[in-house]
């Protein structure tokens, strides 16, 4: 089964590689946006989507700094 | 005395911190593949960019082979060194509390900077005295020490806090000056700044063999007593 996880600093954290964007893109005529935060995105394949949430806890997302959403072929999930 | 460094595709500062190391006792580099430690006293996790730092700085590394064994080490009471990635590594393990991440500032920083020893009873720095300063160099990107409010005050109530930077020299924006920690017993120590390139008067500064030379007075005392510390 294809499944995403995306990762996302937690709300509070200083995100300073969002900042940096934000930062760019009065300079570039793009105004009025704020709040970025930069995240990544897993895409996998997997036989047991069940271990999803472990795996993200244990390797994809330390879960004291990130937080972390798996969707399932497409559709949102756990 | 014997200093194990382990070394982990990526490590860099693997070498340098083996001849720290020698300048107190016996060292030896230590492949991320060995399963054990048999014969060494003191584990250094050294710097570096451990598995090209993917995913995130240290969360490869904590799996590997040897890292087990540091963890069953530490678990012994014996005295393991973080540096830098090796910090990293140690927080990603859980062996450490807390996190690492990206400077404030976003860029890389290299210069030397002052740092205050804030608790002598750690395996690390058990020959400095609290108010010491030693002048040690970092070089990192991700090196902004991170943890709840709460972790904090719990790591601060403990004595937990290793080393701080001198007010207004906090390289990276790093929560409370917070350069250098330990755990509860002591014998697991993580820090940013690298004591292995301060060990020769040549190079700018000598401070950084008071840690090693520190670990080896910990291990001997262990030897002695045969009690874990």
């Amino acid at each position: 089964m294809k499944a995403k996880v995306l990762i996302r600093p937690k709300e509070g954290i200083l995100d300073p590689q969002g900042k940096a964007v934000e930062r760019a893109l009065p300079a570039l005529g793009f105004e009025g946006v704020s709040q970025v935060r930069v995240g990544r995105l897993v895409e996998l394949e997997t036989d047991d989507p069940d271990a999803l949430a472990e795996l993200c806890e244990k390797l994809l997302a330390n879960p004291l700094i990130e937080d972390y959403e798996i969707e399932l072929n497409g559709g949102a999930g756990a | 005395m014997r200093f194990g460094v382990l070394q982990f595709p990526g490590s860099c500062d693997d070498r340098d911190a083996v001849e720290a190391c020698g300048r107190i006792g016996e060292s030896r580099l230590v492949w991320h593949e060995e399963p054990d430690l048999d014969g060494i006293d003191v584990v250094v996790v050294p710097g570096g960019f451990s598995y090209g730092d993917y995913l995130r700085p240290g969360a490869i590394a904590r799996f590997a082979p040897a890292m087990e064994a540091v963890a069953r080490h530490a678990e012994a009471g014996g005295a393991v060194l973080g540096i830098c990635n090796g910090f990293q590594v140690l927080c990603e393990s859980r062996l450490l509390p807390g996190a690492l991440l990206t400077n404030e500032s976003l860029h890389f920083v290299c210069r030397q900077v002052d740092l205050v020893v804030e608790s002598a009873d750690t395996a690390f720095t058990r020959e400095c005295r609290v108010g010491d300063r030693l002048s040690i160099p970092v070089k990192h990107q991700s090196g902004r020490y991170f943890a709840p409010p709460d972790e904090l005050d719990a790591l601060e109530s403990r004595g937990g806090v290793v080393l701080r930077y001198t007010p207004g020299s906090n390289p990276n924006g790093s929560v409370r000056d917070i350069a250098g920690i330990a755990n509860e017993r002591g014998n697991v120590v993580g820090l940013m700044p690298h004591p292995e390139h301060a060990v020769d008067a040549l190079t700018g500064s000598e401070d950084g063999l008071r840690l090693f030379a520190s670990a080896a007075a910990h291990a001997a005392g262990r030897e002695t007593t045969g009690v874990s510390a």
